[in-house]
């Protein structure tokens, strides 16, 4: 008898547990991860909305922030929204958008956001817990019925530069999280903590120590002996997870300072690369390096999408990512090998890829004082904002922004807690800012059709079981495009600008699509 | 205490008050330009190369937004000391700063001038005029006096950032031409030169031209002598801010 009550005790605790997750695509209707599943997709199969219907799609509801420039992507697990703002976080009831909890951490006063926004990118749920990461560096565990906090633990001091944006990701009994802080001067890593006690299961340095393999790639000795212990190498995007090789894949950012290279004379690994980590211990499997030696702030702060696809004659586990660098990449997801790559974005620093993947550099690209002209821009031809694979489809989406920079190498002295960037950028006079939606074949990353936007765009891509891709844009409008030919469909002026990520869920058995605009959120239905 | 000590205490007296525009220019461009852009042009935070800054009216409220930042993008300089902030102030002042220059024509007589070439008729200064065109009523601030000279002769060869002429045919084959007030991917608003809104879905426009190079601006280059141009440019030099 005891045995059955703590059974029962358990499937009422365990609301989310890990096979929920892993098993996503069986209840569209949820959206339980910061991807939609742990592929990194962003792939409803949800399929109510179609090109014959969205035209009739309308506001069911919307949320409103207390601050602006919202960035979260939704959770929502039978009937219940979960969301985030910075510090924050709340549950809605997902058919009316009412508020049932919220919960706040204050911001201590001398907290300070160097390099980035005050903004948060979404909570993550396992079993009966909400997990939100703070910018003054805690994780926190909420209960998903009250809000009540389970444990918060410190991932690190703030008061350096160190930071947390991102939704973190749940896995098999543990809660992986990533840094911000790149232009401060940190030295990077990925954390996994026990998401039960809220202990740390194991941090993977990206910047490796002396003695440590990769650390070769980092000046050894003289006066620059120590620049990788600032050596940047953030982490500020969620990774994606293959449940069968409990292989976690995670990007890495841009190496620091990052407009001065003089202290960092290498390749810099692991910044701007993409890690596979073992689940349960954070060793490192493989990693490839996109940039490497970046001087222009091209972090692989990416979403990695997780596919399969022939391979000259052979199905190969890969994974797919477009770069801040503006090289759409392919690799072997088991061993990292490089399998293909192409320009998705006008790109004017390498005349090409090798046949490892490494890039071909033209001359003088490197920032300077009188200023070097370089597409993509320091913000990349895409970044943080999150792609979607449709395997209905094939073919990966993704917002391009096309528009370079003019990049200024300049100083930079490590003070704790103030920019250690060593220049910047400045905009080229009268250049287009131009961005579109492309669709690229995700094995090759050919082009298969674009739609241009008014202006680049911070918003990521949804694509759906209906045969429709959503995204938004930077004027407010969020717009629904045909999958198969990018033909636009629909679009509503949300009155402000979309730096978010949409998804799709369910209520009462009918799909609705969800997106964050400056300081609110729409939820949309038939 | 020596003479030489009390020396090197008032030495730095001053310096704390004083303010080094190379030193505050490296500061900047090591802790704000990632944000404001290397040459003040801006890029996340606003452009800085303005002779006013709305959040900083005063030297004062310029020192305050540098030591304390503004909530909740951006982080308070906390690290340096009142020297440096009023270093870098001073070099922020001298983004948007237009240097003082002796122009050769009279302002009294040129606002005649404008009156007489009917620039009113687009352009508005404290107040009075139509709004077609741009805003002039503190161009004097923004702009120097060559800069002006070459505005008037040859309009379009300096177009004001952002600004777009465009010529639009509805489906019904009505042709509409002017100033892009505003666009997203799906829309665009239109100001002809009546003033006159126009709202169109792009995609049922039948054509829909960009005229980059383009102005209703005539050039005045002919019509205008060399006195009535020098007084002109001296009127528009006058224009430094709302009357």
């Amino acid at each position: 008898m005891k045995w059955c009550v703590w059974i029962l005790t358990v499937a009422v605790s365990a609301q989310v547990p890990y096979d929920r997750i892993v098993n996503a695509q069986k209840e569209p209707g949820n959206w339980l991860t910061y991807s939609g599943n742990y592929l990194g997709h962003r792939f409803s199969p949800l399929s109510e909305i179609t090109a014959a219907n969205v035209a009739g799609l309308r506001v069911k509801w919307a949320y409103q922030f207390e601050s602006g420039h919202t960035e979260t992507s939704p959770i929502v697990v039978d009937g219940v929204m979960y969301i985030t703002a910075p510090n924050s976080a709340a549950a809605l009831d997902a058919r009316t958008g009412r508020q049932l909890w919220k919960w706040s951490r204050p911001l201590p006063k001398d907290y300070q956001s160097i390099g980035f926004g005050h903004v948060n990118r979404g909570p993550a749920i396992l079993d009966g817990r909400l997990f939100v990461a703070t910018l003054d560096c805690y994780l926190v565990a909420l209960d998903i019925k009250s809000g009540a906090e389970r444990w918060s633990t410190r991932v690190e001091d703030y008061k350096p530069g160190y930071s947390l944006t991102l939704a973190p990701l749940a896995i098999k009994g543990k809660v992986l999280i990533g840094i911000s802080g790149g232009e401060a001067g940190i030295r990077g890593f990925v954390d996994a903590y026990d998401a039960a006690s809220g202990q740390r299961s194991w941090r993977f340095w990206t910047v490796p120590a002396p003695g440590e393999p990769g650390h070769e790639t980092w000046p050894q000795d003289g006066k620059y002996k120590d620049s990788w212990k600032t050596g940047g190498g953030s982490t500020w995007v969620t990774g994606s997870y293959d449940p069968e090789s409990n292989l976690v894949y995670w990007g890495v950012g841009n190496p620091g300072p990052d407009w001065n290279a003089d202290s960092r004379l290498g390749d810099n690994l692991y910044t701007c690369s993409l890690v596979a980590l073992d689940g349960d211990t954070g060793a490192l499997k493989w990693h490839f390096q996109f940039t490497p030696h970046d001087t222009h702030d091209w972090d692989s702060a990416h979403v990695p999408v997780l596919f399969e696809a022939e391979v000259r004659g052979t199905r190969r586990k890969l994974v797919a990512v477009a770069n801040r660098n503006a090289f759409f990449y392919v690799l072997d997801r088991t061993s990292g090998e490089f399998i293909t790559a192409r320009a998705y974005a006008r790109q004017t620093w390498a005349k090409g890829l090798d046949d490892r993947g490494r890039p071909m550099l033209l001359p003088a690209i490197e920032p300077s004082a009188e200023g070097t002209v370089i597409y993509p821009n320091l913000n990349g031809a895409t970044v943080w904002f999150s792609p979607s694979y449709s395997p209905l489809t094939g073919l990966f989406y993704v917002s391009v922004r096309e528009l370079g920079s003019i990049y200024y190498k300049r100083e930079a002295d490590y003070k704790p807690g103030t920019f250690f960037a060593g220049g910047g950028e400045a905009g080229i006079p009268r250049d287009e800012k131009k961005g579109a939606i492309r669709a690229l074949e995700v094995a090759t990353g050919k082009l298969r059709w674009e739609f241009p936007l008014n202006t680049a765009a911070w918003s990521g891509v949804l694509s759906t079981g209906g045969g429709l891709v959503f995204s938004g844009s930077d004027e407010g409008n969020f717009f629904a495009l045909d999958a198969v030919s990018g033909k636009p469909l629909w679009d509503f002026q949300t009155g402000g600008a979309i730096t978010s990520n949409p998804i799709s869920f369910n209520v009462n058995g009918k799909q609705h699509v969800a997106i964050a605009a400056d300081r609110v959120l729409y939820v949309f239905g038939l | 205490m020596t003479k030489w000590m009390l020396g090197l205490l008032a030495m730095n007296a001053i310096a704390q008050v004083t303010a080094d525009l190379p030193a505050g220019k490296k500061i900047f461009e090591s802790q704000c330009a990632l944000c404001h852009g290397q040459t003040g042009t801006g890029g996340r935070g606003p452009g800085l190369n303005r002779p006013k800054l709305g959040k900083a009216p005063d030297d004062e409220a310029l020192w305050a937004v540098i030591s304390n930042g503004i909530e909740p993008e951006m982080p308070g300089a906390w690290q340096l000391n009142e020297h440096e902030v009023h270093s870098v102030a001073a070099y922020v002042r001298s983004l948007g700063a237009l240097p003082p220059e002796a122009l050769p024509g009279d302002a009294s007589r040129g606002e005649r001038v404008y009156q007489s070439k009917g620039c009113a008729g687009c352009h508005m200064v404290g107040g009075k005029g139509e709004g077609f065109g741009p805003e002039l009523t503190d161009i004097g601030a923004r702009r120097n006096g060559a800069h002006l000279r070459q505005a008037v002769l040859r309009p379009a060869t300096l177009l004001p950032e952002g600004f777009l002429y465009v010529a639009a045919v509805t489906e019904t084959g009505a042709a509409v031409r002017g100033i892009r007030v505003n666009e997203d991917s799906f829309n665009i608003q239109i100001k002809d030169a009546r003033g006159q809104f126009h709202s169109f879905r792009k995609s049922e426009l039948r054509d829909l031209k960009r005229l980059p190079n383009e102005t209703p601006m005539p050039s005045f280059e002919g019509s205008l002598s060399a006195a009535e141009l020098d007084d002109l440019v001296a009127y528009l030099a006058s224009l430094k801010g709302k009357s």
